[in-house]
């Protein structure tokens, strides 16, 4: 059949993926569409590098310190979006999972007494107990939608906080301290900012793969129709819990690496309600559900937040700056940087693609599509002679389309 | 012939308004049956408890010998009923394509008993079958196009397309000629055919009279949640009590007479 025209595109931008489907109708020639896969290919392989080598070159204890903030805050968002983004259901109780995973990770460390680095082992160990949480919180939170949901978590975000400062195993007001490390200072934020990185593309990946994968496509549906979606055949609870669990495991071992380079949870810091927003912000920001905007929202907040913070003292600064960027994001690109910028990408391809079309002339029909070779993508939204109806068949080279025995697509509009 | 579809004395209430009310009606397997009444009669409600939108309060729902009383959607689609709705339900920031696989649930499982959740979307042999179904309904130069840019009367045939993925026994069909123009509805009429011809039995919902004798072999009048009468489309056409569920009768004091 006609190769896969359709799920090649949404690779980096995600489910907001503005393809070139619905730009007008333009047809991309096929190899620009694998100049653009490789450019992207090639981008983020810089992207890795220099995340990679970023410690190594930059060594100022400060600036290793934003970066170390930024990858926790990457991998929190990524988290986040792989369950709120893909569903749909918004949730500002996150915190919850990421408190869970510090104070877990800090009582275990002080329960068996565990030297410096080995803490890095309890990680796994503070995600899943995050996950644990999560199930029965999911159960009931996910019974209900849109705005209730969102309350409903943020309900659970105080109950886990009024916990954390009440139980007598938490420390209460003092909280949980880490204790004190044996590697220099020199490089001391380095082992956070490597296990952060791994963290945080581990979950990238993972949301990439869920993206491409049938479980990533019914979370996608019951963002769009959750009753449609249940009534053909996709067993919406089961789908949605199992991405709550996922985004609140991840979360919960982010929440534990932080714990450990904070060297303290406090109950008002570990399930901080900042947090909560701040990821929900970032997300926005960068671009909600797609995969690229999260990261990117991410790493443009973190760091000029941090900015600010040193460099204005007034501690306001910081507070009106973000408000006004998220005013300005609202109403320029209410969708986000990647979706948007996605769009005028697309649109100046489309322009290019025409401007090219125009200038050899008269070869309209078929476009990019000579002969029957039909390469992917053409049978879609082939720009074949006169716009709208009953084009099909009609103005291609009959024989180039496979489709036979069709006697219904003239007839449809 | 014994009845694919049946429910038994079903009864529904919302609050204070009973809607369906005792509601019997079978449908013989291989045939076209409509289901007309009057606006508030109860036909959209008889849809959504058939197929698991709804519980219902008393009464049962049989698909041939299995009974399917108040079944969670899910499971009413994979034992073999496929509907639609009246206002089309696409997922819209979803390709044709992917609409088209996110409804072949049962679809991908090559036989074994454990899937890898993270294989792609789709296997070469779903979207084969997705292809065909959208060559057969005609949408399938859309296939790359995000749903929320086909028009009205596309997205029926999309709806259409995507529950028949799992070969559904039977369809319901909730105005399927609603909203749509005069040319597709032929077409829309003429897949239904052509797919009963090889097989599946229809149930359908729609006040485009024309349309629904034209097709069914069996139509059943709904009225005030009761199924008042039953039989091939001339016998309904001139049964008295179907003027009366549309129009009133003369006793009916506060309905408007009309002649």
């Amino acid at each position: 059949m006609n190769g896969e025209p359709v799920n090649v595109g949404p690779v980096i931008e995600g489910p907001a993926n503005e393809g070139p489907a619905q730009a007008g109708g333009a047809q991309l020639p096929a190899g620009r569409d694998r100049q653009a896969t490789v450019l992207r290919l090639g981008c983020l392989a810089v992207l890795l590098v220099i995340a990679a080598i970023f410690p190594l070159v930059i060594t100022n204890a400060l600036y290793t310190q934003f970066a170390v903030d930024t990858m926790i805050y990457v991998g929190a968002v990524a988290a986040w979006n792989l369950f709120s983004g893909y569903t749909g259901y918004i949730s500002l109780g996150n915190a919850v999972f990421f408190g869970t995973g510090a104070y877990t990770v800090g009582l275990l460390t002080k329960q068996w007494k565990l030297p410096g680095g080995d803490i890095f082992a309890l990680l796994p160990l503070g995600g899943l107990v995050a996950a644990l949480v999560a199930v029965p919180l999911g159960l009931v939170a996910l019974r209900v939608r849109r705005h209730t949901f969102v309350v409903i978590t943020i309900a659970f975000f105080f109950i886990f906080q009024l916990l954390a400062f009440n139980l007598s195993f938490t420390g209460g007001n003092q909280g949980v301290s880490s204790p004190f490390f044996l590697w220099s200072a020199a490089d001391y934020n380095n082992p956070f900012y490597y296990v952060g990185l791994i963290i945080a593309v581990a979950t990238i990946s993972l949301s990439w793969l869920i993206r491409n994968s049938r479980f990533g496509l019914q979370l996608l549906a019951i963002r769009d129709d959750e009753d449609r979606a249940r009534g053909l055949g996709v067993r919406t609870m089961r789908t949605k819990l199992t991405a709550f669990v996922i985004s609140a495991g991840i979360t919960g071992m982010i929440g534990g690496l932080w714990w450990f380079f904070i060297g303290q949870a406090l109950p008002e810091t570990a399930f901080d309600p900042l947090f909560d927003l701040t990821v929900a912000l970032m997300a926005f920001l960068g671009g909600f559900g797609t995969l690229a905007g999260p990261v990117l929202g991410a790493l443009i907040l973190e760091p000029l937040q941090q900015w600010i913070g040193i460099t204005f003292t007034n501690g306001y600064t910081s507070d009106i700056v973000l408000g006004g960027l998220f005013l300005a994001v609202i109403l320029f690109m209410p969708r986000g940087l990647v979706p948007t910028g996605a769009e005028f990408v697309t649109k100046w391809r489309v322009a290019q693609a025409r401007r090219r079309e125009a200038a050899p002339g008269g070869s309209a029909p078929g476009g990019s599509a000579p002969g029957g070779s039909a390469p992917p993508g053409s049978p879609t939204l082939g720009r074949t002679g006169s716009p709208g109806a009953g084009t099909p068949g009609a103005s291609t080279p009959g024989a180039s389309t496979p489709s036979t025995g069709t006697p219904s697509t003239g007839g449809v509009r | 012939m014994t009845a694919l579809l049946r429910t038994d004395a079903v009864t529904k209430s919302f609050g204070g308004v009973q809607a369906l009310n005792g509601a019997t009606l079978e449908v013989e397997e291989g045939t076209i049956a409509g289901l007309i009444g009057p606006n508030g009669s109860g036909k959209t409600t008889l849809f959504n408890v058939i197929t698991g939108y709804e519980r219902v309060d008393a009464g049962d729902v049989y698909l041939g010998d299995q009974r399917i009383t108040n079944a969670p959607p899910d499971k009413v689609f994979l034992a073999g009923i496929g509907r639609t709705f009246q206002l089309t339900r696409v997922f819209s920031r979803l390709t044709v394509m992917e609409n088209m696989i996110v409804a072949a649930q049962h679809a991908d499982r090559g036989g074994r008993r454990l899937r890898n959740p993270l294989a792609r979307a789709g296997g070469p042999a779903t979207r084969q079958r997705a292809r065909e179904l959208l060559e057969f309904t005609g949408i399938d130069r859309h296939a790359g196009a995000l749903a929320e840019t086909l028009s009205y009367g596309q997205r029926k045939l999309l709806e259409l397309s995507y529950v028949l993925m799992a070969d559904p026994a039977i369809v319901l069909l909730d105005e399927p000629a609603g909203g749509v123009n005069l040319t597709l509805i032929t077409t829309i009429a003429d897949r239904i055919r052509e797919l009963n011809q090889r097989g599946t039995t229809f149930l359908i919902v729609e006040h485009n009279m024309d349309f629904v004798m034209g097709l069914c072999d069996q139509v059943t009048v709904l009225d005030y949640g009761t199924a008042v009468v039953s039989g091939p489309p001339d016998v309904i056409r001139t049964d008295p009590r179907v003027l009366d569920a549309y129009l009133g009768t003369a006793e009916d004091d506060d309905d408007i007479a009309v002649s």
